[in-house]
């Protein structure tokens, strides 16, 4: 049984990771057949880098990327901080209403939110509106319920007379959160931020209908690039991508790793303090 | 004697229509040890929060120097809290979690270092400066929350069970460094416990409380010697509480008899609560005796024996030194001074009848576990025990 445990989790992976390691060996690959290995090359990388389109493209994502998941942070911690002073009540009903965009289909939100910004457009009387600011405004919105959904477990988690105990000691309530309450949801905060930066990163279904022609990110740029024969410098591309979003992933696990291992270590260290006292 | 400090007046506290403190009148005094003492749930929290300015109470006044501060936040009152469970700073050492208030208050670093150190000497922590609060001992965290909030030199210091999670010893030995660290700083103590014991060794002035009223205020000898009702008598020390008619003053009549005793002002032919402490009964031959019953129970406590004896279906507890067996039958003595008379209250009929002793009852500092089992028999009498002033 074991044994078939592994070999399941064996194939399973062998499946989730297989198109990612083709394209990464094709992306080093000197021949134009995929099929077929010819030879280790880095031209397909060299290629990639001296290309005038796809580079300021991918600058363009990766702007969006900073921007929207920084603002989703700072809004999203507010929110969450907010919400969790509510009554338990409206708290749940709350949480309920921040939790469903999260599940809608990302083509409904697209859709509603180039419906929406078609309207502020006619109501406005711009032309134009749809731009590096309604993609922005995209972004934010859904990478909004990341943050909320990864700080609202530290801040219930956190012992809530740590922020009486700042104000008994003199704190005004906004020195109370910067001084105490924000080192204690910091790992929720900055979990949240990398979970929205690589949603924001590699979005492509919201940001095809809200992005104009003056301002494309790389997804939305791929897409129109998958209906011709691909290049190989896109492999490349890809590649250095997935690598990338990898690292952050990994990063984050990291982060929570270590998080984890000191709640542990100070629970096991407050065991230890209860046998001794 | 010293000058007024803090002042309830008619606090009334209520969270969703559930009244938790009801009507509380209560000063404490420059420089005073005061205890709240009473059962689980009795309010004791609640009356420090509104002290410290985390609870607005729904109805009447909190006072300070004379002056109303039903509407200063706490970081603007000169009154500072050590918490039922420390809520040191996690992020910060022993030495940054002491300076945090100076800080604050924009001190100069050389002040702060001065006073941090001095204060770490004192609550015997020096060598502790960048240790993390997580790594010390319940007994370490518990004096890192006392200085913390010492080092700011309040006017009055707010103790919440501060003593809650250590053991007996320690307990003890905390108890003592406290009561040295408020006579040497001449810091007004507002101290919070569920622990009687604790609360007549340490206090100047003792507030018992019960289902979120105050039952009575006093010292420590007041206290014992003198309670109000039967729950103050039950609840501080073990008592033995029988229904009783005062027939004029001085003398009282229980179990058919009468017996001299030292209390006056009742009226003529009330009906009382009588209370005899343990270990004021003296066992006589039963030929001697004014009283005479048969020992159903003995338990070695250490210094003395727990006697349970049966006297016409009401079981006693009587605490000597001598041993008498279970089966035996015996005569107990009353003299004058070992009786207290009570006027009737809410309580009375629910405590101080052993009859369901058990050896365990040390253990059952919750009142509220007693009355549980018994439906409310609790005859109201015409006047309550407290217009007693
Ligand atoms: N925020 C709140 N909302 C609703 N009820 C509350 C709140 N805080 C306290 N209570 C209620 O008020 C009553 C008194 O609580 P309090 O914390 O003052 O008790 P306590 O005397 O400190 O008890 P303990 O010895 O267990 O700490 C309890 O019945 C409690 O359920
Ligand atoms: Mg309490």
């Amino acid at each position: 049984m074991k044994r078939f445990n592994k070999i399941f989790t064996v194939v399973v992976l062998f499946f989730l990771y297989i198109p990612m390691i083709v394209l990464a060996v094709a992306s080093f690959n000197s021949g134009m057949d995929i099929a077929v290995f010819k030879g280790f090359t880095f031209d397909n990388y060299s290629e990639l880098f001296r290309d005038s389109v796809l580079l300021p493209l991918l600058l363009n994502s990766v702007i969006v990327a900073v921007l929207s998941s920084f603002i989703a942070t700072v809004l999203g911690s507010a929110a969450a901080i907010g919400i969790h002073s509510m009554g338990p009540r409206l708290r749940r009903f709350t949480m309920g209403v921040t939790n469903i965009p999260l599940t809608n289909p990302e083509i409904v939100t697209g859709v509603s939110l180039a419906l929406l910004f078609a309207f502020v457009g006619t109501m406005m009387k711009i032309n134009n509106i749809l731009g590096f600011m309604t993609l922005l405004i995209a972004h934010i919105t859904f990478n909004l319920p990341y943050v909320i959904l990864s700080v609202m477990p530290k801040l219930q988690q956190m012992d809530p007379h740590l922020e009486e105990a700042a104000m008994d000691l003199g704190c005004t309530p906004v020195q109370a959160f910067f001084k105490v309450v924000i080192h204690e949801i910091t790992p929720g905060i900055v979990s949240g931020a990398l979970m929205a930066f690589t949603m924001s990163l590699d979005d492509f279904v919201i940001s095809y209908f809200v992005y104009g022609p003056k301002f494309v990110t790389l997804p939305v740029e791929i897409y129109n690039y998958t209906k011709k024969p691909l290049q190989p410098k896109i492999y490349a591309l890809f590649t250095l991508l997935f690598a990338a979003i990898l690292l952050v992933m990994v990063l984050m696990n990291l982060l929570q790793v270590r998080d984890m291992k000191r709640n542990r270590e100070n629970r096991r260290a407050f065991r230890r303090k209860q046998v001794n006292v | 004697m010293s000058k007024e400090l803090i002042r309830l007046v008619n606090c009334q506290m209520a969270f969703d229509d559930e009244i938790v403190l009801d009507d509380i009148n209560l000063y404490f005094n420059d420089k005073e040890f005061l205890t709240l003492l009473g059962p689980s749930g009795c309010g004791k929290t609640t009356t420090l929060r509104i002290i410290g300015g985390f609870l607005k109470p729904t109805n009447g006044d909190v006072l300070f120097d004379g002056e109303r501060i039903n509407d200063v936040p706490p970081h603007k009152r000169k009154v500072n809290t050590v918490f039922q469970k420390y809520a040191l700073f996690p992020h910060l050492d022993v030495y940054e979690n002491v300076a945090f208030g100076l800080r604050i208050a924009k001190l100069s670093e050389d002040e702060i270092d001065e006073r941090v150190t001095d204060m770490l000497e004192i609550v015997s922590l020096k060598g502790f400066e960048n240790r993390k609060v997580s790594q010390l001992s319940g007994g370490q965290q518990q004096r890192v929350a006392i200085a913390r909030a010492l080092v700011n030199r309040p006017k009055v210091l707010l103790l919440d069970e501060p003593l809650g999670a250590l053991d007996l010893r320690l307990r003890k030995d905390m108890q003592n460094e406290l009561k040295r660290i408020q006579q040497a700083m001449g810091i007004t103590f507002i101290y919070v416990t569920h622990d009687q014991e604790e609360a007549l060794s340490m206090s100047d002035t003792v507030v018992v409380m019960d289902k979120g009223r105050i039952q009575q205020i006093g010292t420590p000898e007041d206290i014992y010697n003198e309670p109000k009702n039967a729950f103050v008598a039950d609840f501080i020390g073990e008592s033995n509480i029988l229904d009783g008619v005062m027939l004029e003053d001085r003398l009282v009549k229980f179990f058919g008899r009468k017996f001299k005793c030292v209390d006056a002002g009742f009226e003529k032919n009330e009906p009382v609560d009588v209370v005899i402490r343990p270990e004021d009964i003296d066992i006589v031959p039963p030929d001697d005796g004014h009283l005479c019953g048969t020992v159903t129970s003995v338990t070695f406590k250490g210094v003395h024996y727990d006697t349970i004896v049966d006297f016409k279906g009401f079981k006693w507890l009587i605490q000597t030194t001598d041993f008498h067996e279970v089966g035996s039958y015996i005569g107990i003595r009353l003299e004058p001074e070992d009786i207290h008379i009570m006027h009737k209250s809410e309580y009375s009929g629910m405590f101080g009848d052993y009859s369901s002793y058990s050896a365990e009852y040390d253990e059952m500092d919750d009142p509220e576990l007693y009355l549980e089992g018994e439906p409310d028999e609790a005859e109201d009498s015409a006047e309550g025990g407290e217009d007693e002033e």
